[in-house]
């Protein structure tokens, strides 16, 4: 008996360590449009995964499952199994607050509150009961360091977030995110609307939170794909059409559709 | 080049006509204005205000209607305001998009457009007759908030309207429930706008006569209200009764009254368009 337990957990841990994220045979619909059609995935630990492909071809929607954000929408359908720590997310009795604490999310547009630069931060704590002011501006401090952006901000966490600039306010999202230590951090093209400079240093970023976090990235940006990911997925019309190591879906992609996509030549 | 003669033409025409019916409104209002402090504005002194009604003109003061309307405002703000914000927070977060929705936010419009002598008929009946509240604060300021619940409850669904969809997203995403979301980002976010809708609701109350003389404020008040069971009269009555009077030296105290009253809802409309400025652009 306490040995199966004991097996139990190591092919529960063994698991963690190969599969962050796992979907398995996942079917999304919108009402009657399939928006995903037999997505089998996986995403390790500590590695940035991106997907890339034509506007419409489902990868934020998938993006938007791993942490529920699709429940809002009306006639939103799932099929299948999407897995988290080998959690099955879609249970019943999966806590969705609790799920978005652990998978945080950054979007295409910053959108800090229309609050102070430290309210900001500290939003994901205070909403989980936390009020130890000492607690709160440490891991305010800490999250803005981690984004770079403390000493560009520490003079004048009291100004509203919206004075910032534009790469600044999604420095901002990002710290906001890591302030409740997700363990798996999602970015739906965060670069798609900042300036080259302020992409590269989100870039780099992406590139050193990795140790620490599992990173989903959308992106329309080659390039971008190729610099920072370490696997890629293509999407076309709903289905993954390739995924692997993002060196070989760049160099040697195996499909047709794939080696068009990248080399520019539709999407 | 003929068309684009003619299309100057009415362009001209154009802005001579809006200028013309903007110097109409403005002429008749300054004119209005303008007649009313000629005649009150002389009559206005400290013993206007603390003066109780009497039957020589020179001696009526405002006293007891100002002191009913402050009453009025305040308990139809305490009953209304709640009552709206909570009301408009559900149609426009909690309710599911449908035909009931639809029939709701249709009516509701419609409701603002009701006369306010019909809500007066309503609170007759319901809250002086099969309340028992006769003619008392309680029934006038129930009355007065059913009249500017729908003012409140569609202004305040605007207001909440307005707030970004990202910035709810953004809540959501960090592990907010559905109340923390509309609790700490939607109402502070959208605070400006739903007391602009509230002060312009209040303001209208604080002009409305017919409704309260249906349900019984027209009797002669000699007395502050001291408590909500109290009978009272306010401005808009009392202004109305002076006028009815054959004695000419009524016209003076009542213009006088109408400057007051004039005084408050101008008062309170610069403080919605204050509120309405400082909060715009917010997102932007």
């Amino acid at each position: 008996m306490d040995n199966q337990i004991e097996t139990d957990l190591l092919t529960d841990s063994e698991e963690r360590i190969k599969n962050k994220i796992k979907t398995d045979d996942l079917n999304v619909f919108y009402g009657n449009f399939q928006a995903l059609k037999n997505i089998n995935l996986k995403i390790k630990p500590n590695t940035v995964m991106a997907f890339i492909g034509p506007s419409g071809c489902g990868k934020s929607t998938l993006l938007r499952t791993f942490n529920r954000m699709n429940d809002y929408i009306e006639d939103f359908r799932i099929e299948g199994k999407i897995l988290i720590d080998n959690k099955d997310i879609y249970d019943k009795s999966t806590n969705i607050e609790l799920l978005r604490k652990q998978v945080g999310m950054v979007f295409q547009k910053p959108n800090p509150f229309p609050k102070s630069i430290y309210e900001n931060v500290v939003y994901g704590l205070k909403i989980q009961g936390i009020n130890d002011k000492h607690f709160l501006e440490e891991r305010a401090v800490k999250s803005l360091q981690q984004v770079v952006l403390w000493d560009e901000v520490k003079d004048s966490l009291k100004k509203n977030a919206y004075a910032l600039s534009g790469g600044q306010q999604q420095r901002l999202c990002i710290a906001r995110t890591l302030a409740v230590e997700p363990s798996v951090i999602l970015m739906d093209e965060p670069t798609s609307a900042l300036d080259p400079i302020s992409t590269s240093k989100i870039e780099d970023l992406i590139f050193e939170l990795k140790e620490k976090y599992t990173i989903v990235i959308v992106t329309h940006n080659m390039q971008q794909a190729a610099r920072i990911s370490d696997h890629t997925a293509f999407f076309y019309l709903g289905e993954v059409i390739e995924s692997g190591k993002t060196e070989q879906i760049f160099t040697s992609p195996k499909n047709m559709r794939t080696e068009n996509y990248i080399s520019g030549h539709f999407g | 080049m003929n068309s684009n003669k003619k299309n100057k033409l009415i362009d001209t025409f154009f802005y001579g006509w809006g200028f013309f019916s903007t110097l109409i409104g403005l002429i008749l209002l300054g004119l209005f204005i303008g007649y009313i402090l000629s005649i009150g504005l002389g009559r206005i002194n400290l013993d206007f205000f603390t003066s109780l009604p009497s039957r020589f003109p020179h001696k009526a003061g405002i006293y007891t209607a100002l002191m009913g309307t402050l009453w009025i405002l305040f308990l139809t703000t305490l009953f209304a305001f709640p009552l709206g914000v909570a009301a408009a927070i559900y149609l426009e977060e909690y309710l599911k998009k449908g035909w009931f929705a639809n029939i709701l936010e249709i009516n509701i419009s419609n409701l603002a457009g009701v006369p306010s002598i019909i809500y007066g008929l309503l609170g007759l009946q319901i809250f002086s007759r099969v309340m028992g509240l006769g003619g008392n604060l309680l029934a006038g300021s129930f009355t007065l908030s059913l009249l500017i619940l729908p003012i409140i409850i569609v202004s305040t669904r605007e207001a909440i309207k307005a707030v970004p969809q990202s910035i709810k997203d953004a809540s959501y995403a960090m592990g907010a429930s559905k109340w923390q979301t509309i609790w700490y980002q939607v109402l502070p976010a959208s605070f400006g706008g739903i007391m602009t809708g509230v002060i312009l609701a209040m303001s209208r109350a604080v002009g409305e006569a017919a409704p309260l003389i249906v349900v019984g404020a027209l009797a002669y008040i000699s007395f502050v209200p001291t408590s909500p069971m109290d009978e009272f009269s306010v401005l808009p009555i009392q202004i109305f009764n002076w006028i009815s009077r054959p004695q000419p030296g009524f016209v003076i105290t009542a213009a006088a009254g109408i400057i007051i009253l004039l005084l408050i809802t101008f008062l309170m409309n610069f403080i919605a368009i204050y509120l309405r400025n400082k909060y715009q652009n917010k997102y932007n």
